[in-house]
């Protein structure tokens, strides 16, 4: 009973938050661009916006569901549950901490990748169904990008599994414990490779070609509208969630806090020193928030600074309390902090992007994925096999034995982006490509 | 002018592309040497700075009247007449600007010769008024434009309701779209055109509206009605 | 030179053939309602997958009859409209439509009146730039650049909204002059912007020059060699990036423009990174002559005397200017009465328009909206 009662307890709190927390995603998204655009952003919902996801949440539910009269109806309805339920069953291997698991599965990391790619089914097969040409666009960009990119991603996640030895996502984090070092240090082109992957995959800017607005209107999106849109838009940010957990578990040590290799502990307790900084962050955090209450220029503006400030006093109370409980406890609440911190820096960097970077076109997103990442994926993968059979064989220390690899990799990647990567094509390719299309065009 | 408010130690910054810019004709060293951190005006030197910029009376000049269209001849009318001999019509000059009057059945040639020969490359506009109390009813306008002499010339046709011009797309295919319009707006047929439909109405237009018998009130309410559902557009 | 307009056949779209469809082959209508048109532009593509094979523009959505106006009005009134046509550079229609009345009349502004003219218009000229840069970003996918061109904008607004109340639309000439005096802090605040914006346009070009994504996004698409923009008769910056130093600010002075020193940023290659580059030279180069200007506006009358009742006699005059889209040219006809037999207005983004054609075969659909962009067209202007 107790086996299954966690599990259960974590799919329903899961399901039940991820809604609201992809909501409040998106408001902070939103806050970030307008911060980066010199705006406000949202200010009108409740103070500084912060109740907009709920306003919007409920604006989607109450409109109008409108499906085109040349759909057809059952694929259009089912479309989004598929991305959906896809993009929420990738959460079951997901480690949230040590103790926030819904099952670790042997092989996680698979499930993991086969269960997300399935969403794609959603997005191709809605824009099928919309019977509208942006549609058909948008879900043939999406099918071509996804397979394209899950190849290079899949390569990055190789050599993640040749250190770690393992497809369980606790047993990641558990060899990155046991070595001593995340494994972005071991093998930064992996990491690389996968963090342009899952940009890639999870339609985001700049490869957010699927839905690209000012070419084909919203891809495959274009047809929908209402709750059926909001739940693409679900699936869009547990996906972003997902691979952010998912580079955070392989490269970033998971539920690991810096420095693991460090155990001081505070005299006569077990409480270790690094393990009370996060609880003074938060307070350094609070005090902050306090000190730029009274500055706020409206009431409610001080009234929500403070909030925020008592916010961040409770969760340092709670990382205090932590500590002195059981070693379960105090691993499960520190550990799921810096989860969602590392996953929280990682999607930001996805923000960061978007708002800095133009798109891509459809043929150069290719020739990056085809040209530049999987070959760079493939040398990557064969720098970190020799470099673990010298491990091995020889007992070479495991981060020199990574650092050639790495040169050899970085130079690979040198020389192709200096010769063989034509984004734009040559102008004879062009000209083929034109030709090739275009009857009697050889001017 | 203005007070200085700031600090004039920092020269404001050059960028590459300005340097090639050379200062203005008069008052040189002053053009790009103003204060960087101005913040504020006095409004006092405001005031004191605007002063002169009223408005000084009465000292404009008078208007003279432009002189009346007079005939004009020179090497370039010259030559086309040599060349196309009657189908050059009267030349006048308007308010400094060449008018050559050509028979409209052989503008083509005499736009080729105007564009080959004359280095007018560039067909700036083609466009048409409507005179419905003359005979031949139409002037069809064509301005060109030589970018090598940088000079302007302006042809024109007279012709009447339903005779046809020929198409100078095969010498600028930029009048592809203006021959259009005066299709559209005047009725006016371009032979040779590959695409002569209605540009900015809509195909099942009735009429051509800068016809000056065209009422500005009026419209094809049939359209109206069937297209858009309503009675009326006004 | 002949050679452009023997290969005549390329610029005749004769429509797109909906018909017969290639296995592969569908036809896709962009607009009239689309985020990328620039407004009411529709654009119907036939694609062979995401290959342009053939395009048409189908315009005049947004037709008014401006030129059947023109006929009704007296021709003060009429100044007002013209505003309405390139809506996001009205004062440089306003001072092309003056400027031909004027030469009509055979009247001139007094000197005063035409250096404010050419500060306002060479502001109006970066505006429309500025608007022109933000969407072209924004078509390619850059979010952000718009907001920060949208600030600058804003100040050229607020000079134009102290100057005559007006922001977009601004009727800021009247024939034979200006009908208000520059208010009080006019070239203080005249300064304080272009000082502020060298720093700003250097800010968009560190987001955009050397970025890889917009250089493979822009370098190579939407080419139009010097010829065919001659043959097409497409002017303004589009044509200055085919290689083409033509500027009429240069080659035929107006307002005042032969008082000050610039340069005509030219490029040679004629595709869409060009373009965005003489359009980002030619708002430095704007900012300059507004700068040598301000220093020195000469004092006198604001208004040349022209008499109360404009009946410009009889005859006809073209009379065009550098708009920032191109050659915005006035061809108008006058009877001898009080309103005008016929206004003919040349507008740039029609012509270069129609260029779009030939930039658009083999490219893809992306580069559709790349090279609409890079025209930077108003449909106000192409419907009227």
């Amino acid at each position: 009973m107790r086996t299954l009662l966690i599990p259960v307890l974590c799919a329903v709190v899961i399901v039940a938050l991820l809604p609201l927390i992809a909501g409040y995603i998106v408001l902070v998204e939103r806050k970030v661009m307008a911060h980066m655009q010199a705006r406000l952003g949202p200010m009108r919902v409740g103070p500084h916006g912060l109740l907009q996801p709920i306003a919007d949440a409920l604006k989607l539910m109450l409109k109008e569901d409108v499906i085109p009269t040349n759909a057809d109806r059952l694929i259009f309805w089912f479309a989004p549950v598929a991305s959906v339920a896809a993009a929420l069953v990738a959460y079951s291997a997901m480690p949230i901490g040590p103790a926030f698991q819904i099952a670790d599965l042997n092989v996680g990391l698979l499930f993991i990748v086969a269960v997300s790619s399935l969403g794609i089914y959603g997005v191709v097969l809605g824009g099928w169904a919309s019977n509208s040409h942006y549609s058909l666009l948008g879900a043939m960009r999406s099918a071509a990008q996804l397979v394209s990119y899950e190849v290079a991603a899949g390569l990055a996640l190789v050599s993640v599994l040749l250190l770690a030895g393992s497809l369980s996502m606790k047993e990641i984090v558990q060899a990155q414990l046991d070595q001593g070092v995340w494994f972005v240090f071991y093998v930064p082109f992996g990491f690389f490779i996968y963090l342009v992957a899952s940009i890639a995959e999870t339609n985001r800017a700049p490869f957010d070609l699927p839905e690209a607005d000012s070419e084909i209107v919203a891809g495959y999106m274009t047809e929908y509208s209402g709750f059926r849109w909001a739940l693409y838009f679900l699936a869009e940010y547990a996906n972003v969630i997902v691979v952010a957990g998912v580079a955070t578990t392989l490269f970033f040590g998971g539920w690991l806090r810096p420095l693991t290799r460090y155990h001081d502990h505070f005299p006569g307790t077990h409480v270790e020193l690094l393990d009370v900084v996060p609880a003074f962050a938060m307070i350094a955090l609070a005090l902050y928030c306090f000190r730029l209450a009274p500055r706020q220029p409206l009431r409610v503006q001080k009234r929500v600074m403070a909030a925020a400030g008592v916010k961040c006093v409770l969760f340092a109370g709670i990382l205090f309390a932590a500590l002195f409980g059981s070693d379960a406890v105090r691993e499960g609440v520190h550990g799921a902090f810096w989860f969602l911190a590392k996953v929280g820096a990682y999607i930001y960097c996805f923000m960061w992007f978007r708002f800095t970077f133009p798109r891509y076109r459809f043929d150069q997103l290719m020739r990056l994925s085809w040209q530049f990442l999987i070959p760079l994926g493939l040398v990557n993968v064969i720098g970190v096999a020799v470099a673990i059979v010298l491990r091995e064989r020889w007992d070479w220390n495991p981060f020199f034995s990574l650092v050639p690899t790495t040169i050899v990799t970085l130079g690979f990647a040198a020389w192709l982006t200096a010769d063989k990567l034509e984004l734009s094509g040559t102008d004879e390719d062009i000209a083929a490509e034109s030709a090739a299309v275009l009857p009697g065009s050889g001017e | 002018m203005v007070k200085r408010g700031g600090n004039d130690e920092d020269p404001p910054e050059k960028r590459p592309g300005d340097e090639s810019v050379p200062d203005a004709s008069s008052g040189a060293s002053n053009v790009l040497q103003f204060p960087t951190s101005l913040k504020k005006v006095e409004p006092e030197a405001a005031a004191e700075a605007a002063k002169p910029a009223r408005r000084v009376p009465g000292s404009a000049p008078a208007r003279e009247a432009p002189p009346a269209p007079a005939p004009f001849d020179n090497e370039l009318v010259q030559r086309l007449r040599a060349r196309f001999g009657d189908a050059i019509g009267e030349v006048t000059i308007d308010r400094k600007q060449v008018i050559v009057i050509v028979d409209a059945s052989h503008v083509r040639e005499i736009a080729l010769a105007c564009r080959d020969d004359e280095k007018f490359e560039m067909l700036v506009d083609v466009t048409a008024v409507d005179w419905p109390r003359r005979e031949r009813r139409f002037d069809i306008v064509w301005n060109l434009y030589s970018l090598t002499k940088n000079e302007r010339l302006r042809l024109k046709a007279h012709v009447t309701v339903g005779a046809t011009v020929p198409s100078v797309t095969s010498v600028w295919v930029g009048a592809n779209w203006p021959e259009r319009e005066c299709f559209d707006l005047f009725g006016i047929v371009f032979e040779g055109h590959p695409d002569l439909r209605r540009i900015l109405l809509p195909e099942e237009w009735q009429g051509h509206p800068l016809r000056k018998d065209y009422d500005i009130l009026k419209q094809d309410t049939e359209w109206v009605r069937e297209h858009l559902g309503i009675e009326s557009g006004q | 030179m002949s050679a452009g307009n023997e290969a005549a056949g390329f610029g005749t779209a004769r429509g797109v053939d909906t018909t017969v469809l290639g296995e592969n082959e569908i036809i896709l209508n962009m607009g009239p309602q689309h985020p990328s048109t620039h407004g009411v532009l529709r654009i119907k593509l036939r694609l062979d997958g995401e290959r342009v094979v053939d395009s048409e523009c189908i315009i005049g959505y947004l037709h008014r009859g401006v030129e059947k106006i023109a006929e009704h009005r007296s021709y003060p009134q009429f100044a007002p409209y013209v505003d309405r046509m390139d809506y996001v550079a009205a004062v440089s229609n306003g001072l092309g439509y003056c400027e031909a009345v004027e030469k009509l009349l055979g009247a001139e502004a007094p000197p005063r009146a035409r250096v404010v003219r050419t500060i306002l218009a060479e502001l109006q000229r970066i505006a429309s730039h500025l608007l022109w840069l933000g969407t072209h970003a924004l078509d390619i996918g850059a979010l952000t650049p718009i907001f920060y061109s949208m600030r600058e904008r804003e100040e050229i607004l607020k000079i134009f909204e102290k100057y005559c109340g007006a922001r977009l639309t601004t009727h800021a000439f009247r024939i034979g002059g200006l009908q208000y005096e520059t208010y009080d802090t006019f070239e203080y605040d005249v300064k304080r912007f272009c000082e502020a914006l060298a720093a700003r346009i250097d800010e968009y070009e560190t987001l955009l020059t050397e970025n890889r994504i917009w250089v493979g996004r822009t370098k190579g698409v939407g080419v139009l060699s010097a010829d065919d923009a001659i043959a097409l008769g497409v002017t303004g910056p589009v044509l200055r990036a085919s290689g083409v130093q033509w500027d009429l600010r240069k080659a035929q002075p107006y307002a005042a423009y032969e008082q000050y020193q610039f340069e005509v940023p030219t490029r040679e290659n004629g595709d869409a990174y060009d373009r965005y580059l003489v359009r980002i030279a030619e708002m430095r180069q704007s900012r300059l002559i507004v700068l040598q200007a301000v220093e020195q506006i000469p004092e006198g009358p604001i208004m040349a005397r022209i008499g109360k009742v404009l009946k410009p006699p009889p005859g006809e005059v073209y009379h065009s200017i550098e708009g920032p889209k191109g050659e915005l040219g006035y061809y108008i006809v006058s009877d001898g009465t009080i309103q005008p037999y016929r206004v003919r207005v040349r507008p740039p983004s029609f012509f270069n328009l129609q260029a779009f054609h030939r930039m658009a075969r083999g490219a893809m659909v992306a580069d559709v909206v790349a090279i609409i962009g890079s025209i930077d067209i108003v449909l106000g202007e192409v419907d009227r």
